[in-house]
């Protein structure tokens, strides 16, 4: 019998899985997909909001603003990529300043640090690429920009470290409540645990359906993005968005940690998790909108087109709760933006409803609270001579556009939660992500897995099962 | 520090080339540094025939045409360091590289840009639709197929018309897949006629010109292809979708020229080749540095990439042993009406020898059809051909004796013959 068991590995429950191990808790989390942070996690617009967009007194403000001070501590802690770039809100009219500074207003009664209304010159100073229509900004230093797949990936490589059970490719099929107990029932067969949390994202309500019927339901929401090449990385220094709609936060243009320029997103209703599509009208229109901000956007240089799917609810906040008719059920649901900023907030809080709940937080005396990680690329020139040096794999460049070494790739394939597929290590290394998008370097990473992992050349996926690379050997037969 | 004479980036058919005309010339300290594990470049996944009509004389596969090179080179004492990538190039020609044999930091007198170039992917044409495997660069399934030994699919559709997806086209037929469509945005193939001929008609595969993917359907593996017929601008139009059930699509929709390092050293560059701007002799705006092959302008035919990298080899040499024979005034090129664009870009009449080569593409299919050479008004040069199109380099030599004295600018256009 587990203590806790956790259901899906996206930033939400890999950052309850690394709260909770802290403890001394015997902890399973499912994860349906051949690795972490492959939902909503994996396709998003990689921000780690201030906080001042939330209605001021709601769970949202106060966990998004928690969460923002807490990933600066993750990310140093666990070596996460991430930028306290700040952002700024564009008044593109005059009618739109009395809509920053309502945010101003709010952001101030959230408690967000240093934000600030600035001018139309003050802005145009900080960001010159801007439209010379705007008519003033919201600054907020604390936003920042962060790599969110290695942010869920080192914390559950973290609470992997401190024991925790990891299943992927572990689908959830049924619950059976018992007296104490729930037994989840698997296609990898059944767990049986004291507590449940889910943190299934855009599967919240077919999760919480298993049980009971939520009182929400989860209405997914697809964003569109362009990805262009990092000589356009500069063309803003902070994440520039423009005033709120309905629709979200509206198409923002923002740096990325890996130096890129991500623009993005649009609001679309979408059928399900895998509705993540990119279409010629959702592009046409993020290309638009986007341009309204940076009239000179150089779109030509785009060198990804990708689509995430919100996990938003019918309701506008989070959907954080313990089940009435299942004291030890918290179910993690609705989490929209800013998601991904909260999300170690979100889990915290978590575990005091766990804690209210019954279960017994007693800390381990022995919590590794540490991720090591070499980056090839960022290393001075002394640094790299002696790492070479020491492991000579690391002079070898794989992905000539990123500049990610076999010494990289290997060290992600002896981690502790071993990527099995081609986006996995882009995911892990950064190895494929660069202009020629894996051209050179995919049959090669395809190799290293081969030869690391031990697994057939023919099985090696681009993503999950079904997404094998390969159909068969040559009529003179496979090399590898 | 090492120091070199020459330092060669890029140990294709391009580096090879300059690297053996350098020596010959009289260097005696040149390194080629290539970041693969061999030499020969890509040419070592070129295991069809169709090279070296020109250079040999006779016909060759891709490795074999590398393999007379690899031969050559081992009779010269050029230093090779394989399995090896530079890093930087800095303006005074310092060159950081890195391997498992370790990161070094080495300068040369000169250096020639030799890096290649690299397939433009489904992100620079902004495909729509799903993200599932078994959309490769028709390069990247090359690779696969004639290196690893690998099938990357049985139902195929290639999108665009460059060399390399006609030639896939062939291959991925013979190794027993099925290719039901070439599609081509244009309204011309961007692939040289032959290849149209021996990898499509010959195998009875359909060229949809004027077509494109506008859809891309599948979960895991890919399962269907829309392809819809464009108008003049480009644009779907509704109504002509057609439907493919297929599990691999391979795109040849073009090649970029490599050149990040040239852009880190500061090297002037020319926006319609994507690579630098270059005198006569393959020299950059940074003297000592030299460019030549695909890193210079995308080339279809690797004879023409050996010969270019002879000359700036040479040029190398003589930068080196003959050190302030580079002045003189200096003409400019560009292209014209139905030109797209033309290298060199820069002409110093006075080290052009008996003539100067100049290389362009046209923008448009012709007929007969007369390119011009002119200086403002007056027509410099004039050269007759039978047929042009955009899929095939164009080359003429204008002899020293029609060159400007002073300061000019040469256009070169095409126009239709007189009747």
């Amino acid at each position: 019998m587990k203590d806790v068991a956790i259901i899906g590995c996206g930033v939400i429950g890999a950052a309850m899985a690394y709260t909770l191990s802290k403890y001394q808790l015997d902890i399973t989390v499912l994860e349906k997909h051949s690795d972490v942070a492959s939902g909503t996690t994996k396709a998003n617009s990689a921000i780690i909001h201030a906080g001042y967009d939330p209605q001021p007194n709601t769970l949202m403000a106060k966990l998004n603003v928690e969460g923002n001070l807490m990933a600066g501590e993750i990310a140093e802690k666990l070596s996460v990529p991430f930028r306290r770039v700040g952002s700024l809100v564009l008044a593109l009219s005059e009618a739109e300043l009395p809509h920053i500074q309502e945010l101003y207003r709010r952001g101030l009664a959230n408690g967000v640090p240093g934000i600030t209304l600035l001018s139309r010159e003050e802005t145009l100073k900080k960001e010159p690429n801007l439209t010379d229509t705007v008519c003033g900004s919201l600054w907020a230093p604390s936003a920042g920009i962060i790599d969110p797949w290695e942010y869920a990936t080192a914390m559950a490589e973290t609470a992997v470290v401190n024991g925790v059970d990891l299943r992927l490719n572990t689908k959830v099929e049924s619950i059976t409540a018992q007296a104490d107990s729930f037994v989840i029932h698997t296609n990898r067969g059944d767990v049986q645990a004291r507590y449940l949390v889910s943190a299934a994202g855009v599967d919240a309500a077919a999760v919480r359906s298993m049980l009971e019927t939520p009182s929400y339901q989860i209405m997914p929401s697809r964003g569109e993005y362009y990805l262009l090449d990092r000589s356009e990385g500069q063309v803003v220094g902070s994440v520039v968005f423009q005033c709120p709609n309905e629709l979200g936060k509206g198409v923002l243009v923002s740096p990325t940690v890996h130096g890129n320029l991500i623009v993005g997103p649009n609001a679309v209703p979408a059928e399900g998790a895998e509705d993540n599509k990119v279409t010629a009208d959702g592009l046409a229109f993020v290309a638009a909108a986007a341009k309204r901000s940076v009239p000179g956007l150089n779109l030509g240089a785009n060198i990804r087109n990708f689509a995430g799917v919100r996990a938003n609810s019918d309701q506008d906040a989070f959907r954080i709760e313990r089940s009435e008719r299942y004291p030890h059920l918290v179910d993690l649901a609705g989490i929209k933006s800013p998601g991904l900023s909260a999300a170690p907030a979100i889990a915290f809080y978590a575990a005091k409803l766990l804690l209210e709940a019954g279960l017994e937080l007693v800390a381990k005396e022995h919590f590794v609270d540490r991720r090591e990680k070499i980056r090839f690329a960022s290393l001075s020139d002394e640094e790299r001579a002696a790492l070479i040096a020491r492991d000579p794999t690391y002079g070898r460049v794989i992905c000539r556009c990123q500049t990610i070494t076999e010494g990289e790739i290997l060290a992600a394939l002896r981690s502790p939660i071993p990527p099995r597929s081609i986006n996995a290590i882009k995911r892990r290394t950064g190895a494929g992500m660069g202009r020629c998008q894996g051209g050179f370097c995919s049959p090669r990473v395809h190799e290293l897995i081969v030869r690391e992992l031990g697994i057939d050349p023919l099985d090696v996926c681009l993503e999950d099962e079904g997404s094998e690379l390969l159909v068969g050997e040559t009529k003179t037969g496979g090399a590898l | 520090m090492k120091h070199y004479q020459l330092i060669v980036i890029g140990g294709g058919p391009a580096g090879l080339a300059a690297a053996i005309a350098a020596w010959n010339a009289g260097l005696r300290e040149v390194l080629i540094i290539e970041r693969d594990q061999v030499l020969g470049g890509i040419l070592n996944q070129c295991i069809h025939n169709g090279f070296g009509l020109t250079h040999f004389k006779e016909e060759l596969t891709g490795p074999e045409y590398a393999g007379r090179f690899i031969d050559q080179l081992a009779q010269t004492g050029v230093e090779v360091k394989c399995d090896t990538m530079v890093l930087q190039l800095t303006q005074d020609r310092q060159v950081i590289c890195t391997g498992p044999a370790g990161y070094e930091i080495l300068h040369a007198q000169s250096i020639v840009l030799a890096m290649g170039c690299r397939e433009r992917t489904r992100g620079a044409i902004q495909t729509p639709g799903d993200r599932p495997a078994g959309i490769y660069t028709a390069g990247t399934a090359q690779r696969y197929l004639n290196i690893e030994g690998y099938m990357v699919g049985k139902r195929v559709v290639i999108l665009g018309s460059g060399d390399i997806g006609l030639i896939m086209a062939r291959r991925m037929t013979l190794e027993g897949a099925k290719v039901l469509a070439c599609v081509e945005v244009m309204p011309h193939s961007s692939g040289l006629t032959r290849n149209i001929v021996q990898c499509l008609h010959d195998y009875d595969i359909p060229l949809y010109l004027s077509h494109t993917v506008t859809d891309i359907r599948g979960h895991g593996r890919l399962e269907q292809l829309v392809v819809s017929e464009v108008d003049a601008n480009r644009k779907p139009i509704p109504g002509t979708e057609m439907i493919f059930d297929c599990d691999t699509l391979l795109l040849s929709v073009g090649l970029l020229p490599e050149n990040e390092l040239t852009r880190m050293a500061g090297i002037e560059m020319d926006p319609r080749t994507n690579g630098a701007v270059v005198f006569e002799n393959n020299e950059t705006s940074i003297p000592g540095i030299f460019s030549c092959g695909n890193v210079l302008q995308v080339h279809d035919l690797v004879d023409f990439v050996s010969a270019e990298a002879i000359r700036a080899g040479e040029a190398a040499a003589t930068y080196v042993l003959h050190p302030g024979e580079g002045s003189g005034e200096v003409l400019t090129v560009g292209p014209g009406l139905d030109v797209s664009y033309t290298v060199p870009q820069r002409i110093r009449p006075a080290q052009a020898g008996a003539g100067v080569e100049i290389f362009f593409r046209v923008r448009r299919v012709t007929g007969s059809a007369v390119i011009l050479v002119r200086c403002g008004e007056q027509v410099v040069a004039k050269f007759r051909r039978e047929h042009m199109a955009p899929g095939e380099m164009e080359h003429i030599r204008v002899p020293k004796a029609l060159l400007p004295q002073g300061p000019a600018h040469l256009e070169v256009s095409i126009e239709e013959a007189a009747q």
